[in-house]
C-alpha cells in the first residue's frame, strides 16, 4: 500500500524519484541515501526525506537512521556547502596533520564536526584517503589536495570561497 | 617463451561470427603456427572495432594497421606479406572511410616492465581505453578460459599458482574459490573488495585507476571458476576516480561483449556492478562488506557460516581483494606453474607495496615477494630522506611496527610468521628518529577508536581505554603500571573481540612494545598515582584469562 499523500510535496516527489531510480529493495539503501544527501543544499539527510523514504520502502525509520548514522559520509546535521575532510590517519599524522587542523581552525574558526557561520564549510576528520604519497592531505568536496602546508591549506579554502562569491556575483 | 612482438586482433561478435570471423581467426593461428611465428605473433579475439559493415576485420598491432572484408582465403597472403616480410598488404586494407579505432601501442613495455604482474599495464596504457587493454593481452585469459578450459581447470591453475589473498590475511585463493565452487545453489556472487581503508595503503586505488579492466577480467575468471554470473565491486565512496574509471570500464566491456551474456560465444554469462561505500573502515572485513552491500549497518557477521556458503543475500559469495583478482589473468595466461615460479615458495608471485614516510621516493612498487625491507628502502624508495631508520609500520595501522632488527627479514607470509609477524596489506610507513613511538601509537589508537563499529564491548570500550592510556603516555604522564595495563588490554581485546578488525590494535601495540619497550616506559611519570575509581580502562581488565 502506498501511503504517500496523493498531493505529495516537491520534496516527497524528489524522494520518490530517487527511490524509483534505484529500486525499493533494502540493498539499495546506501546509494539512495547518497543521492538524498546530495539533493539537499546543506549536504545532509533531512528527517522529512527519511520519513518519506521509510513510507515508500517499508523499512522502519529507526533502521534507516541507524544505517545512516553508521557511515561517516552521511550526516543528519546540516553541514556547509563544502565539506573539508582532513585525513588524520597515521601517515598524515607523521607528516604534520595537526598543523593543518590548527591552520584551518585559525582561518575559519571551526574544528572537527563544526560548520562556519556563513554555512560555507564543515570540517570533518576522515580516515585514510589513500593519497598518503602526498601526505598530509585533505579532500574538499570531490577534490583531494596534497602536500599541504598551513599556507597551502588556507589558500585552497580561500580560493573556494572566492570562486563561490564570484559565481554568486555573476548570478546576481 | 619470447614476448610477442605483434598482435593480430580480430573482432569476434555476434555480427562477425555470422560472416566467418572464427574461421578467419583460426586460419590466422594456423598460418602463423605453420611459419613458426607463434612465439612472436599472438592472435587475439576482441570486440567490435566500430565499423559494422566492413566484414571480418583484423588489426595488426602495434603497427596500427586494420584489414577489412576478410575471408579465410585472404589470410595466407597477409601473414606472408605483413607478418613475415613486414609489408602492409594494400589490397586488404580497410578503406579510408573507416578510420581504424584501434590505437597503436608502444611495445617497449616488455623489457621495461619486466617482472610486473599486477601493474604491467599501469601507466603504459590508457586505462579508459579497453582497446589498449586488449592490445596488451587483455581479456585473452578470459577468452581462453571460457572457450578452452573447464571451471575445474581454472581452479586447478589458481591452486597451482599458490596465489594467496593480497588483502592482508594471505589465505590461499584457490582454496577460497573451491569452497564457493562446491557450495550448493544456482545463484552465486563474486565481490571485489575495493573498500581500501587501511591507512597508508592505496595500491588498490592505483590498480583500479591504472588498469580497471584487469580487475574486471580477474572477477570474470573467478566467476567462471565458481559458477557465478554476477559480480560487484564495492568501492569506498571517497575513491571518486576509481569509481569513474571502473564504471567506464564496465560500460566499455559491455559494449565489446566482454561482460554480459554468452561471453566469447560460450554459455558463460557474467556482469558486474559497482557498489559505493559510505565511509566505514570495518566494511573492509568481508562479512561487514556484505552487510553494507545489503543496505545495512556494516557490522561483521558471525562466522561460520562463511560467505562461501551464505554471503550476499544469503547466496554463496566469494570476496577477494582488488590485487588478488588482478593477479588472476596472468595466472591463466601463463599458467599456475609460471606464477608459482615467481617470488618465494611461501608467497608466490609479486607484491604491490605502497612505501611512504621519511624516504626519498614514496610511492607504489611491485616487487618479487621475499625482498627485504632494507632493499626496498635503499633500491626502490631511494633511501631515507632525512635522519636514520627508526621503525617501519608494515601493513597499515592494523599491521606491525618493526624495529631496525627486522630490516633483513624477507617479506613473505611464511618468513614473517617465523619471526612472529604478519605481512599485512602492503603498506610500508618508514619513520626516522624524529617520531616518538608513544606519539605514533596514540595516533594509531585514535584511528581504531574512531573506526570501531560499536558491535562488541572489547573493541568499543577497549579502544577508548587504549586511547586514554596512549594519550597519557604521549604527554609523558603515564601512570605506573600503564604499560602493563595496555598489554593486558590489547591481549584481552585480541582474545575476545568479535571480528579481526576489533582484534587488530594488538598488532601495533605488542610489536611496538617488543622493539621500543624502554622508550614507551620512559613516558611513565613515577610520581603519579593512578586515581582510584573505575576508569573505563579497568572495566576490561581480567578479560584475557
Amino acid at each position: 500500500m502506498n501511503r504517500t499523500h496523493p498531493k505529495a510535496g516537491a520534496a516527497a516527489l524528489a524522494v520518490r524519484r530517487i527511490v524509483s531510480k534505484h529500486g525499493k529493495a533494502r540493498k539499495n539503501l546506501l546509494v539512495i541515501l547518497h543521492d538524498l544527501q546530495r539533493n539537499r543544499e546543506d549536504n545532509s539527510l533531512w528527517r522529512e526525506d527519511l520519513e518519506e523514504l521509510a513510507r515508500i520502502t517499508g523499512i522502519s525509520i529507526s533502521s534507516i537512521v541507524g544505517t545512516a548514522t553508521f557511515y561517516s559520509m552521511f550526516s543528519l546535521k546540516p553541514r556547509g556547502r563544502h565539506i573539508i575532510r582532513l585525513c588524520e590517519s597515521p601517515p598524515c599524522y607523521i607528516m604534520g596533520e595537526e598543523n593543518i587542523r590548527e591552520a584551518i581552525h585559525d582561518a575559519l574558526g571551526i574544528d572537527f564536526g563544526e560548520t562556519t557561520r556563513d554555512g560555507a564549510f564543515t570540517l570533518e576528520p576522515t580516515s585514510c584517503l589513500g593519497s598518503c604519497g602526498v601526505a598530509p592531505v585533505m579532500m574538499v568536496d570531490d577534490e583531494i589536495y596534497g602536500n599541504l602546508t598551513r599556507e597551502k591549506a588556507v589558500r585552497v579554502l580561500e580560493g573556494i570561497r572566492a570562486a563561490e562569491s564570484r559565481n554568486a556575483a555573476a548570478g546576481a | 617463451m619470447a614476448a610477442p612482438r605483434t598482435y593480430v586482433m580480430i573482432p569476434v561478435d555476434a555480427d562477425t561470427v555470422i560472416i566467418g570471423a572464427r574461421e578467419v581467426k583460426s586460419r590466422f593461428s594456423a598460418e602463423i603456427g605453420r611459419r613458426g611465428l607463434s612465439d612472436q605473433v599472438r592472435v587475439l579475439e576482441t570486440g567490435s572495432f566500430g565499423p559494422s559493415n566492413a566484414g571480418v576485420l583484423a588489426a595488426v598491432q602495434p603497427d596500427g594497421v586494420v584489414y577489412g572484408h576478410l575471408t579465410p582465403e585472404d589470410v595466407p597472403a597477409i601473414v606472408e606479406e605483413h607478418l613475415v616480410k613486414g609489408r602492409i598488404c594494400g589490397r586488404y586494407l580497410l578503406p579510408r572511410e573507416y578510420p581504424p579505432q584501434v590505437p597503436a601501442v608502444d611495445d617497449a613495455r616488455h623489457t621495461q616492465m619486466a617482472g610486473r604482474i599486477v601493474l604491467d599495464n599501469c601507466g603504459r596504457i590508457d586505462p579508459e581505453s579497453i582497446e589498449e587493454y586488449i592490445a596488451n593481452d587483455g581479456y585473452f585469459a578470459l577468452g581462453r578460459a571460457v572457450t578452452e578450459m573447464t571451471p575445474e581447470a581454472v581452479l586447478q591453475e589458481v591452486d597451482l599458482s599458490g596465489l594467496r589473498g593480497r588483502g592482508g590475511a594471505g589465505f590461499p585463493t584457490g582454496r577460497k574459490w573451491r569452497f564457493c565452487a562446491q557450495a550448493k545453489g544456482r545463484t552465486k556472487y563474486v565481490i571485489c573488495n575495493a573498500d581500501e581503508g587501511e591507512p597508508g595503503t592505496f595500491k588498490d586505488r592505483l590498480i583500479m585507476e591504472g588498469d580497471p579492466h584487469k580487475v574486471l577480467e580477474g572477477m570474470a575468471l573467478c566467476a567462471y571458476a565458481i559458477g557465478a554470473h554476477h559480480g560487484f565491486v564495492y568501492i569506498r565512496g571517497e575513491y571518486k576516480l576509481s569509481i569513474e574509471r571502473l564504471e567506464k570500464a564496465i560500460r566499455a566491456a559491455r559494449e565489446q561483449s566482454l561482460l554480459g551474456r554468452n561471453l566469447f560465444g560460450s554459455k558463460f554469462s557474467f556482469d558486474v556492478d559497482v557498489r559505493i561505500g559510505a565511509g566505514a573502515y570495518v566494511c573492509g572485513e568481508e562479512t561487514a562488506l556484505i552487510e553494507s552491500m545489503e543496505g545495512k549497518r556494516g557490522m561483521p557477521r558471525l562466522k561460520p557460516p562463511f560467505p562461501a556458503q551464505c554471503g550476499y543475500l544469503g547466496k554463496p559469495t566469494n570476496v577477494n581483494n582488488v590485487e588478488t583478482l588482478a593477479c588472476v589473468p596472468a595466472i591463466i595466461r601463463h599458467g599456475g606453474a609460471w606464477f608459482h615460479g615467481q617470488g618465494t615458495p611461501g608467497m608466490p608471485g609479486t607484491k604491490v607495496y605502497t612505501i611512504l614516510g621519511h624516504v626519498n621516493r614514496p610511492g607504489l612498487i611491485e616487487v618479487a615477494a621475499g625482498i627485504t625491507l632494507r632493499e626496498i628502502i635503499a633500491d626502490y624508495a631511494g633511501g631515507m630522506s632525512a635522519g636514520t631508520f627508526k621503525m617501519a609500520h608494515l601493513g597499515g595501522t592494523a599491521g606491525e611496527i618493526l624495529g631496525p632488527e627486522m630490516l633483513d627479514v624477507p617479506l613473505d607470509y611464511d618468513a614473517m610468521q617465523k619471526v612472529g609477524h604478519v605481512l599485512g596489506s602492503g603498506a610500508i610507513l618508514v619513520m626516522n628518529e624524529t617520531v616518538r613511538v608513544a606519539d605514533y601509537l596514540e595516533s594509531c589508537l585514535r584511528f581504531f577508536r574512531h573506526e570501531s563499529c560499536g558491535n562488541c564491548n572489547p573493541c568499543r570500550n577497549g579502544t577508548q581505554a587504549l586511547c586514554d592510556i596512549a594519550g597519557r603516555l604521549k604527554q609523558g604522564q603515564g601512570y605506573p603500571g600503564d604499560v602493563a595495563l595496555m598489554e593486558e588490554l590489547v591481549m584481552g581485546i585480541k582474545a575476545t573481540a568479535f571480528c579481526p578488525l576489533g582484534q587488530s590494535p594488538a598488532a601495533p601495540v605488542m610489536s611496538a612494545l617488543r622493539y621500543f619497550r624502554s622508550e614507551i616506559e620512559a613516558c611513565i611519570d613515577r610520581s603519579l598515582v593512578r586515581p582510584r575509581p573505575a576508569h573505563t580502562d579497568l572495566a576490561l581488565v581480567g578479560f584475557a584469562e
